[in-house]
C-alpha cells in the first residue's frame, strides 16, 4: 500500500514519432539560433581608427543551432527509449550497486596502500612526487576532512558552514606548539584534536537552540571570527604573514634528511625527498581510517543512533529521553577533533601555515564533498573528494587545452563554473547524492539496504 | 460501526482508581508573553484511561508538552509518582518512565522500523529488549512484517503504530499520546484507539490521551477534563461527559 515514488511509465508503449521529434527540434535549433543571434552572429570590433565595425559570424550561429538540433534529437531518441517497468529498482538497490557497495572500500583501501609504490614504479621518484602528493595526499586530506564534517553533518544533520576553523584551529595548534615550546608532531597531534574539539564545544554552546539557516549563518561567522582572529591577532599568529619552519615530520623520531642518523640512513636507503612524501601519504591515510573507524564504531552505539535521530527529529528524541544537548555537543566535538588532526597534518606537511589556507571557500569545498557524496555515506564522500579534489588536479594537467583556446587559458580558472554545473547536475540527477543509501545501523534478521529513492524530500 | 463493544467493558468497568500519578495544580505556561495555559489542575491516577479534549487552540498540546518539560511552566507544580517535575529537562522527564508520543507521530523516518523501535528502547539500556520487541510486534503484526522498511515509508495509521510502539518500548509508567488519531480513517482509529484499551485493561498501563476525537477519546476513557482557552472548563467521568449536552453541542455535533 505504501509506494511513493513509483515512477509512472510516461511514454513507454507509444512508438516513436520521428515527425514530431523533428518538428521539436528544429523549434529548439529555432530559438537557439534567435539566441545565439544577438550573442554570436554579431561581434562588434575595433577597426585602427578605433571605430566600432560590426562582424558578423553566421557560421557559429549556424554551429549553435546545429548543436542544439542535435543535442535534442538526442534527448527524445533517448526518453522514447523502450524501458521495462523496474518497480524493484525503487524497493531495492540493484544487485550491481549491492556487489559495488560490497567491494568498493577493501578495494579502494587496497589500492590506496599499493599507490605510492605503483606509482613510484611507474614514474619514477620524480615523477611520482605529483601523483603521491597533489593527488594522494591532497585528495586523502578533503576525505578526512569530509568524513569529520560528515559526522557533524551527514548524521547529527547540524549544517556547519564553518568547518575550516577547526581545521585552522589544529594547524595553528601543531605550529605554534611545535615552533615556540619545541614539541614533536606526535605529541601535538592529539594535543591540536583536543583543542580543535574543545573549540568545537565553544560553538556548540550558543548554537545548542539554532537549527537549519539560523546554525548555518552562526557557524559561517565563527568560521570567519577565527580567520580574522588569526589575521589580526599578530602577536599570536604572526597574522598574514604566517607562521613558517615548521619542523617537519619524523618517522617516529627519525628525521628525513640525507647523512647520519636520517632515515634513509637508518634503512638503508639511497636518501630521496620521496620517502618523506610517502610517509605523509601513509600518515593521512592512517588519520583518514581512524576517522572512519570511529565514525561506523560510533555510528552503531547508542551516541551514534541519537545522532542520527536528532538529525531526523528533535523533539522525538527529547521525549524519547536523549539528551540533545550532550548528543550535538559530542557531534560538534567529535567532528572539530578530527577537523584538527587533519590541520595538524597539513602543517606538518606545508611547514608554513597562514590565514589565507583558512578562508570560507574551504568550508564551502568540504561541505561540497559531503552534500555530493551523500550525507551521511562515507564511501560517498570519499568518492566525491576524488571527484572533486582530483579533478581541480586534473584541471591543471590540461595543458593541451592552451592549443585550442590560446595560451592565455587556464583551464583551471574554471574550477569553479564546472563545480557550479556538476552541482547542478547532480541535484537534478542524484538529489540525494552519489550514495544515498543509508545502510541501517541495527538489523533485525538479515542486512538489508534500503533506497533512498524510497523516501520523500524533506524528511531528511 | 462504532469501538463501543470492545471498549464498553474499560469505560463502564467502575474499578478502584489508584493513588495519584500524575498531578498538575494550577500550571501557567507563556509562549513569550501570551499565556497558554491559565491554571490547569489534572489528576492522572495509576491504572487510569484520562483524555483532554478541546478545540483547536485550547492548550492540549501545550499541556502535554508542558509535562514534558518543553515549554517549561511559568506557574504551578507537576509532581509524578511523589515527584515534582516541574523543573526538570525533558530528558530527565523521559527517564521517570513517561513516554511520550508527540503530535504528528515524530518518527524518524531515514531510519526503519526496528531502529526506531530500538530508539524507544534507549532509555532504559535495552533491559529487556527482545521481550518488548515481541509484545510490540504481537500488539501490531503490521510493524513485524515492515520492520526493515523505512519509517518515512510507512502508511499514516501505521506511522502512528510505530510511534506508539516506540513509546512502549521503553515499559512506561505513564503513556502520553497527543492526537493519535489525527489524519487517520476511522477503521484505522478504531484499531489504534482498541490497543490504547487493551493496554490499559490487561497491564494496567495509564494513559493521558490528548484528543480531538472528542468522542472517540471520551467513550474510550475513565475520566475526561474539557479544555477550552487555556483552562479547564469541566471535567468528570468519560461517559458522564460524553452526556452532557454542553460538550455535545460543543464537541460532538456534526458527527465524529
Amino acid at each position: 500500500m505504501a509506494s511513493p515514488n513509483m515512477r509512472s511509465s510516461q511514454g513507454d508503449q507509444e512508438p516513436f514519432d520521428l515527425a514530431a521529434a523533428l518538428r521539436d527540434a528544429g523549434l529548439a535549433a529555432l530559438v537557439a539560433a534567435g539566441l545565439a543571434f544577438p550573442i554570436l552572429a554579431l561581434r562588434a570590433e575595433q577597426d585602427m581608427s578605433n571605430q566600432l565595425v560590426l562582424q558578423h559570424r553566421w557560421s557559429w550561429m549556424a554551429i549553435a543551432a546545429a548543436i542544439v538540433f542535435v543535442g535534442r534529437l538526442a534527448i527524445l531518441f533517448w526518453n522514447a527509449r523502450p524501458r521495462a517497468e523496474k518497480p524493484a529498482q525503487t524497493a531495492a538497490p540493484s544487485a550491481l550497486a549491492t556487489t559495488f557497495a560490497k567491494f568498493i572500500a577493501p578495494a579502494g583501501l587496497a589500492f590506496l596502500i599499493v599507490f605510492p609504490f605503483v606509482s613510484l614504479w611507474l614514474s619514477g621518484p620524480g615523477g611520482s612526487l605529483k601523483w603521491i602528493n597533489n593527488y594522494g595526499i591532497q585528495i586523502l586530506i578533503y576525505v578526512m576532512l569530509g568524513w569529520g564534517l560528515n559526522i557533524v553533518v551527514g548524521l547529527a544533520g547540524l549544517l556547519d558552514l564553518g568547518y575550516v576553523a577547526f581545521y585552522a584551529v589544529g594547524a595553528y595548534s601543531y605550529a605554534l606548539l611545535s615552533t615556540t615550546f619545541g614539541l614533536s608532531f606526535w605529541i601535538c597531534l592529539p594535543l591540536a584534536g583536543i583543542l580543535a574539539a574543545f573549540w568545537g564545544i565553544i560553538l556548540g554552546f550558543p548554537v545548542l537552540r539554532l537549527r537549519g539557516d539560523y546554525l548555518a549563518i552562526v557557524t559561517l561567522a565563527f568560521g570567519e571570527i577565527i580567520r580574522v582572529v588569526l589575521i589580526n591577532w599578530t602577536d599570536f599568529s604572526n597574522g598574514y604573514a604566517g607562521i613558517a619552519g615548521i619542523p617537519r615530520v619524523t618517522f617516529f623520531g627519525v628525521p628525513f634528511i640525507d647523512g647520519e642518523g636520517g632515515f634513509a640512513n637508518l634503512f638503508g636507503l639511497e636518501f630521496s625527498p620521496i620517502h618523506r612524501t610517502i610517509f605523509l601519504f601513509y600518515l593521512i591515510l592512517a588519520l583518514a581510517l581512524l576517522t572512519n573507524f570511529v565514525t561506523l564504531k560510533l555510528r552503531r552505539m547508542p551516541i551514534g543512533r541519537a545522532w542520527e535521530a536528532l538529525r531526523e527529529d528533535e523533539i522525538a528524541c527529547r521525549s524519547l529521553g536523549i539528551n540533545t544537548t550532550n548528543t550535538k555537543l559530542t557531534a560538534f566535538a567529535l567532528g572539530a577533533m578530527f577537523g584538527g588532526f587533519a590541520g595538524s597534518f597539513f602543517a606538518v606537511r606545508q611547514g608554513f601555515v597562514s590565514p589565507e589556507s583558512f578562508t570560507f571557500i574551504e568550508s564551502a569545498t568540504i561541505l561540497a564533498v559531503v552534500v555530493l557524496g551523500g550525507m551521511g555515506s562515507q564511501i560517498g564522500v570519499a568518492l566525491a573528494a576524488v571527484i572533486m579534489i582530483g579533478g581541480t588536479e586534473l584541471l591543471r594537467e590540461l595543458e593541451w587545452t592552451k592549443q585550442i583556446f590560446g595560451n592565455d587559458f587556464d583551464p583551471a580558472q574554471y574550477r569553479m563554473l564546472i563545480f557550479g554545473v556538476a552541482m547542478v547536475i547532480m541535484m537534478i540527477w542524484k538529489p540525494r547524492g552519489i550514495i544515498s543509501t543509508r545502510t541501517p545501523s541495527a538489523f533485525l534478521k538479515e542486512r538489508k539496504a534500503v533506497s533512498g529513492s524510497l523516501v520523500q524530500e524533506g524528511h531528511g | 460501526m462504532s469501538a463501543a463493544p470492545a471498549l464498553a467493558g474499560v469505560a463502564g468497568s467502575g474499578r478502584q482508581p489508584g493513588k495519584p500519578l500524575l498531578t498538575l495544580s494550577g500550571v501557567e505556561t507563556f509562549y513569550g508573553k501570551i499565556q497558554a495555559l491559565k491554571g490547569i489542575d489534572i489528576e492522572v491516577r495509576e491504572g487510569e484511561i484520562v483524555t483532554l479534549i478541546g478545540a483547536n487552540g485550547a492548550g492540549k498540546s501545550t499541556t502535554m508538552m508542558t509535562v514534558f518539560g518543553a515549554p517549561r511552566a511559568r506557574r504551578g507544580t507537576i509532581i509524578f509518582d511523589g515527584r515534582d517535575i516541574t523543573r526538570l529537562e525533558p530528558h530527565q522527564i523521559a527517564r521517570l518512565q513517561i513516554a511520550q508520543s508527540p503530535e504528528g507521530r515524530r518518527i524518524f523516518p531515514r531510519m526503519t522500523v526496528y531502529e526506531n523501535l530500538q530508539m524507544g528502547a534507549s532509555i532504559n539500556n535495552f533491559a529487556h529488549f527482545d521481550e518488548d520487541l515481541e509484545r510490540v510486534f504481537a500488539m501490531f503484526p503490521r510493524l513485524r512484517e515492515r520492520a526493515q522498511q523505512r519509517g518515512g515509508t510507512l502508511s499514516g495509521g501505521e506511522q502512528q503504530m510505530l510511534a506508539i510502539a516506540r513509546a512502549l518500548m521503553s515499559r512506561p509508567r505513564l503513556l502520553m499520546l497527543d492526537e493519535p488519531s489525527l489524519g487517520l480513517a476511522p477503521l484505522v482509529v478504531r484499531q489504534i484507539f482498541d490497543v490504547i484499551a487493551e493496554l490499559n485493561r490487561t497491564q494496567g498501563l495509564t494513559v493521558f490521551l490528548v484528543e480531538q476525537n472528542a468522542f472517540h477519546a471520551l467513550k474510550l476513557a475513565h475520566r475526561g477534563y474539557v479544555l477550552v482557552n487555556g483552562a479547564v472548563t469541566m471535567a468528570g467521568a468519560g461517559a458522564e461527559l460524553l452526556a452532557r449536552p454542553e460538550v455535545r453541542a460543543a464537541y460532538l455535533e456534526g458527527g465524529h
